[in-house]
């Protein structure tokens, strides 16, 4: 009781501390509303004003219906360009696609000679590349098949296939990116805020009075870790429902509270990592770089921005050990896909799990370093 | 205006504010040249304020100054005088460098001022062996003693002989001897160079009495100039403390009267007991074999330079350290971590007035009372009682951190005893606080101690206040010298004060120390090679390099920027490398096949033999593929419905359908793109139709992905986060390297010193380039040999692409460090802003050429969007220096453009 009293108080004076720290207040608005509307506007998921050169050296009525069928806001309007210039423009990456549509090529097609149509693809763009050629290919056939059945008439196909996208029909990146911008800075703030709290503290020379005090090292701890713990989880629920639903009118599929619920259990986790850190880091500019080696990799490699099959499986294998993993994976189950309790259940575990060892590690650590030296 | 040649400096009508606060209010004064001037008060009177303006460090706001004959508002004039003055900032060492040897700090100073090899060996020798530094030549300046630091700042200011001396605050915290020792030397400096003027501030009022020439000052205003005696004979006392203290404007002295506690019953129970005390940090004793005994009731001092072992001893005693040897009884007991009883008898005030600066003083003796769980009404009277007691009511529900130092002394001592403890812990309580602050709280002190029975343990360096305690011990490295009633140490030394006993005490322990500080006359100065006409020189090679060794052996030196410096780079190159992929692959699905025939296995059978797709068990029903879908075991499902087989054998169009997961966008629209890829081959394959003739197409499309044929994404991945991280680090390193001088005060170096802000930047710019240009090569090799990148294009290309680049993206950092105030602030600002840019708008995900409006802008001036493509051209593309020459010359253009900008925000004087 008396313990419990401590703990409480002692995170009010934490939280007094975050609402003075002008520099840190200012990151923590950062984080969940420019920074997550930054994200949503990248349109990094998806093929976005692509670039087309075009070798038109046929110039037939089929031809000019290529040339027009490539649309924004997908690809921009394809530019005529020389056969002399496509190495050069391609090298200096000023256009990602070329396409070169051979002479005769309507005459050809007309007299079902399967004629030869080029695209070349800029390999190096990524995700623009493999998104972009398949829809290049699409449309450049959709064209020459309206084109031919108004010709001759054409059968259907025997067998169609509707492929159709659960959860984000119009593949829109904004759905993705601003959810998983959340969450990536739930990991870095938990991680900065409670590291700096015991930073602080030190530089401070207040932790050479807290630890005078009737007050255990547990308790010292486990008020750092709420308070910072309840500010990013305030900041999470705020910025899920002001600025994705509201400002950036993205409907979230599943349960908030649920999420809630999960988001608290990894805070565990992270606000102890940030104590374990703030305990090897003697000053903040330290525990700013000691962050980006330890944080980076853990955001990165969760899964939260390439899938863990596309990894090698030995790195897919250690990551489960990270709760950021599971993290990411119930975060998309629950958001994106309205999965329940029932379904994410084993995530949670895992999270509870690690995150308890992580905090009695955490705890120990604290509790050595406090006693021995406290300089 | 210019002053005669009687005055160093002139001022008139000097004021300067910060935000609200005045802390100098409309001062002129004639400071005489020649002499030993002391500007004396207290804490926060503007002394230091007007020391820095006087060097030339500080901005003149309002009033002119002249200083040298030279009117110093002039940035041209002020170059001019600026290698004639030394100036050494307030607060031990600040402009030193702490990881710095003894030498190597004095060498900087000496290539600052552009000495010739011979010239500075000869002039450094000079100066280490008469101020006894020598034999530490090679020892860090951190590992000094306080009386070291200091001699070591006065070898840093004097290396260039100035014809004006600045200290501001030089003694504080130095124990008696060497702060006798100290003013030896400066005497015997001005013996030699006769015409050299000293301008000194300082807090200790019994060393005002040397000086030639004082300046009293008090908030912000000139009280009284003159010589010593002049001061005491205007006021009618006989000490400078009491006459400062009679200066004073009358509402401030009401109450001051000198306290003298009643005598001591010396037979109460101890309530320490301290035996054979020792504490060890590695191979440093910071505390030796300490006795004493304190008894119930009495108040005991603990006297010493702040670096001989009073904190460390104290800390032992409160628990916070545990002893390397020996023991420390407390009421008897060992005092254990956990034993949280006696916690609640023991008060503490730390060093630096331990309060929490965001509280107000209310929320702060509240908090303390909460935590030590005192009953709501006893809290409240208890907190009734301090605030009228420590006079607090009138800031009741100010900010802790915005109160005047003697303010928030009191409410650290009222926080302190807020639970009635019976023994009461003070570690140095009174320092940078004013005569008159230090007699109330002394006051409050004796109250507590002879009308509450509380047992009080102090530390101080102020040998007036130890006169004040019971009993004391005299400190120093580590050991106790002697402990008595003041006036049994005085006598036990025949001494005539306490501050000559504790020296006496000193030189019995330390024989031979007195010796060692001698200035030999000065022996045949070798031909100076650059007389000081020529040192003003515009640009100045060996300035720029006394920067870049500088910053060089302190990056060696600093084990966790290091690492970081050298194996961040890597560490995230194999993090990015392996972890970010465009590529799908491994993906999951199932099957609902409801028509189990051999047309639908046919339809099937092309898409299980992908090495895209793994094929998972089969759904059994909706609400399996609805379970599944969500938890994410697959990531597309094929629904065959029933009749498929026979709709497709009498003609009937037939439908399949498939639900891909959408949680991540570009994945769901690349397994839309391959199970469309797959519908075509069926269609197309003559084999699988059985009733209609299998139609080509008409036209045959044909991919060609151009410089990775197998679309791997890695080969575009690993030289796109090579650019990024040498975006990142060198940028952070930068912006750490300018904002560390900031925060730590060494850039105080760059305003006093005839350096320039382009040497300044540009020096330290160097060794972080080398630093960028190692990581580049292990990075390099990472790509080749693990990631199995090879190289396709241009070595040469590619090295010089990134030497330039490296240059702008430190120079990225340097801008951003221009308006950073800490260090925090600049690593994270500079992540933000480079992380961004360099993951959106330089053409990692997107290219650059999709990009539109201000995305694309902030993608044409940062320099990564033109190193990406050098670094993915060398490597995939296969490009040589003629195809990249345009990229590398825009970078180029970047160099300049960024040195000049940080040069024109980075200003040459403090505000």
């Amino acid at each position: 009781m008396r313990s419990l009293s401590n703990i409480v108080w002692l995170g009010t004076k934490e939280l007094r501390s975050f609402f003075s720290d002008w520099v840190l207040l200012g990151f923590v608005i950062y984080s969940f509303s420019l920074a997550v509307i930054s994200q949503a506007q990248s349109n990094s998921q998806e093929v976005f004003h692509a670039s087309i050169g075009l070798l038109d050296e046929d110039h037939s009525e089929l031809s000019r219906r290529i040339t027009h069928a490539f649309l924004m806001p997908y690809f921009k309007e394809p530019v005529a360009i020389a056969q002399a210039d496509i190495e050069h423009l391609m090298d200096t990456g000023k256009y990602t696609f070329v396409i070169d549509i051979p002479p005769n090529f309507q005459r050809d097609v007309l007299a079902g000679r399967q004629p030869g149509l080029q695209i070349n693809v800029d390999a190096t763009a990524m995700i623009q590349a493999g998104l972009g050629s398949g829809y290049a290919q699409q449309i450049i056939n959709t064209e020459i098949a309206q084109f031919v059945s108004q010709v001759e008439r054409v059968p259907d196909s025997p067998v169609n296939l509707a492929a159709r996208i659960a959860f984000n029909p119009n593949v829109m990146t904004a759905w993705f990116s601003s959810v998983m911008g959340i969450i990536s800075s739930v990991t870095m703030l938990a991680i900065i805020l409670a590291g700096a709290a015991l930073v602080r503290e030190r530089e401070h020379g207040t932790m050479d009075h807290l630890l005078v005090m009737p007050l255990s090292p547990f308790e010292i701890a486990m008020s750092k870790i709420w308070a910072n713990g309840f500010v990013i989880a305030v900041a999470v629920g705020l910025s899920l429902y002001l600025v994705v639903r509201l400002l950036l009118q993205i409907p979230i599929a599943g349960s908030i509270p649920l999420f809630m619920f999960g988001a608290i259990l990894y805070l565990f986790f992270a606000t102890a990592i940030g104590l374990f850190l703030g305990t090897v880091a003697r000053s903040m500019p330290q525990l700013g770089l000691l962050y980006m080696l330890v944080a980076v990799p853990m955001n990165v490699l969760s899964g939260g921005a390439t899938p863990l099959e596309s990894m090698p499986p030995w790195l897919a294998t250690v990551m489960q050990a990270s709760p950021s993993t599971h993290f990411v994976s119930f975060a998309q189950a629950i958001l994106y896909r309205g999965a329940g309790l029932d379904v994410v259940w084993p995530q949670f575990l895992a999270v509870a799990g690690i995150a308890s060892l992580f905090l009695v590690l955490s705890l120990l650590r604290f509790r050595s370093t406090l006693s021995s030296a406290s300089n | 205006m210019n002053g005669s040649d009687d005055q160093v400096a002139v001022v008139r009508a000097l004021s300067h504010r910060y935000g609200s606060v005045t802390a100098l209010d409309c001062i002129s004064a004639d400071i005489p040249a020649g002499r030993l001037v002391g500007l004396i008060g207290p804490d926060g009177v503007g002394k230091s304020s007007l020391l820095a303006i006087l060097a030339g460090a500080r901005k003149i706001q309002e009033g002119a100054v002249a200083v040298l004959g030279t009117d110093i508002s002039k940035a041209a004039e002020r170059a001019l005088i600026c290698p004639r003055i030394a100036y050494m900032p307030q607060g031990l060492g600040k402009n030193l460098y702490p990881d710095l040897s003894v030498k190597e700090n004095v060498e900087f100073f000496a290539r600052l001022f552009e000495q010739s090899r011979k010239e500075r060996e000869w002039r450094i020798n000079e100066l280490l062996e008469s101020t006894g530094l020598a034999p530490f030549a090679d020892r860090p300046a951190s590992k000094l003693s306080g009386g070291m630091r200091q001699k070591l700042g006065l070898c840093c200011s004097l290396i260039h002989d100035p014809d004006l001396l600045i200290l501001d605050e030089p003694t504080t915290g130095v124990d008696p001897l060497s702060r006798r020792q100290f003013w030896d030397l400066i005497d015997r400096i001005r013996d030699r160079t006769a015409k050299m003027s000293v301008l000194v501030a300082t807090a200790y009022m019994e060393e005002a009495e040397r000086f030639d020439w004082l300046m009293a000052m008090n908030e912000g205003k000139i009280l009284a100039t003159g010589s010593p005696s002049d001061l005491k004979q205007q006021t009618g006392t006989d000490s400078i403390e009491d006459a400062f203290v009679a200066l004073l404007p009358h509402r401030q002295r009401a109450g001051n009267e000198k306290p003298i506690g009643p005598p001591l019953d010396g037979h109460a129970e101890p309530v320490i007991v301290a035996k054979d005390l020792t504490c060890r940090f590695g191979d440093f004793t910071a505390v030796d074999r300490v006795n004493f005994t304190i008894r119930r009731g009495e108040i005991f001092g603990f006297v010493g330079s702040n670096g001989s072992g009073k904190t460390t001893t104290m800390k032992m005693l409160t628990g916070l350290l545990p002893p390397s040897e020996g023991e420390a009884l407390i009421f008897g007991e060992v005092l254990r971590a956990g034993d949280l009883e006696a916690r609640r008898r023991v008060g503490y005030m730390s060093q630096s007035f331990s309060l929490y600066g965001e509280l107000t003083v209310r929320q702060n003796l509240v908090l303390h009372a909460r935590l030590f769980h005192l009953s709501l009404a006893f809290a409240e009277a208890r907190i009734a009682e301090l605030i009228e007691k420590c006079d607090l009511a009138d800031y009741l529900d100010d900010l802790a951190s915005s109160l005047p130092l003697g303010i928030r002394q009191r409410l650290s001592l009222a926080v302190a005893v807020v639970h009635k403890p019976d023994l009461l812990i003070l570690d140095e309580p009174t320092s940078g606080v004013d005569p008159l602050a230090r007699d109330q709280f002394w006051q409050l002190l004796i109250d507590l101690s002879r009308n509450q029975g509380m047992t009080i343990f102090v530390s101080t360096h102020f040998m007036n206040e130890a006169a004040r305690c019971d009993r004391l011990s005299l400190m120093h490295e580590g050991r106790v010298l002697a402990s008595d009633t003041p006036a049994g140490l005085i006598k036990a030394r025949n001494a005539k004060s306490l501050e000559d006993a504790f020296i006496s005490f000193l030189e019995r322990e330390t024989p031979g120390t007195a010796s060692t500080v001698t200035l030999d006359q000065p022996q045949a100065e070798p031909d100076k090679t650059a007389g000081r006409e020529s040192r003003r020189s515009f640009f100045s090679f060996r300035r720029l390099f006394a920067y870049t060794i500088r910053e060089g052996l302190e990056l060696m030196r600093d084990r966790i920027r290091l690492m970081f410096a050298l194996f961040g780079t890597a560490l995230l190159m194999i993090v990015f490398g392996f972890g970010i992929s465009a590529d799908v692959n491994n993906l999951s699905f199932a099957v609902l096949d409801r028509d189990q025939t051999p047309e639908s296995r046919a339809y099937l059978s092309e898409l299980r033999g992908s090495p895209y797709f793994l094929e998972k068990p089969p759904l059994t029903d909706y609400a399996d593929l609805d379970r599944r879908l969500k938890n994410g075991d697959i990531s597309a499902s094929i629904e065959i419905p029933p009749n498929f087989g026979l709709d497709i054998k009498r003609g009937r169009p037939a439908y399949v359908s498939a639900w891909i997961d959408g949680a991540m966008p570009f994945r769901a629209a690349t397994i839309r793109g391959y199970l469309q890829g797959m519908h075509q081959l069926y269609l197309s394959d003559p084999v699988l139709n059985t009733t209609q003739a299998a139609r080509p197409l008409p036209a045959n499309i044909e991919v060609r992905f151009k410089y990775n044929q197998d679309f791997d994404s890695i080969y575009a991945m690993v030289p796109s986060t090579l650019a990024m991280m040498l975006a990142l680090f060198p940028a952070i390193l930068m912006a750490l390297a300018v904002v560390r001088e900031k925060e730590l005060g060494s850039i105080t170096n760059l305003y006093v010193t005839p350096v320039t802000r382009l040497e300044f930047l540009v020096g330290k710019q160097l060794p972080y380039v080398a630093v960028a240009l190692i990581n580049f090569i292990i990075m390099f090799a990472m790509a080749v040999f693990i990631f199995n990148v090879p190289l396709k294009g241009s070595f040469v290309a590619l090295l010089a692409g990134t030497v330039i680049y490296v240059f702008t993206t430190t120079g990225y950092g340097m801008l951003i460090s221009t308006f950073c105030t800490t260090q925090i602030a600049a690593l994270f600002g500079t992540a933000i802003l480079t992380i961004l840019p360099a993951q959106q708008f330089s053409g990692m995900m997107t290219p650059v050429s999709s990009l539109s409006g201000s995305a694309q802008l902030i993608g044409l001036c940062f320099p990564m969007s033109y190193y990406r493509p050098i670094s993915v051209g060398a490597f995939t593309k296969g490009l040589g220096l003629a195809d990249l020459g345009s990229s590398i010359l825009m970078l180029l253009v970047f160099v300049p453009v960024l040195t000049a900008l940080s040069m024109m925000l980075l200003p040459k004087q403090e505000r």
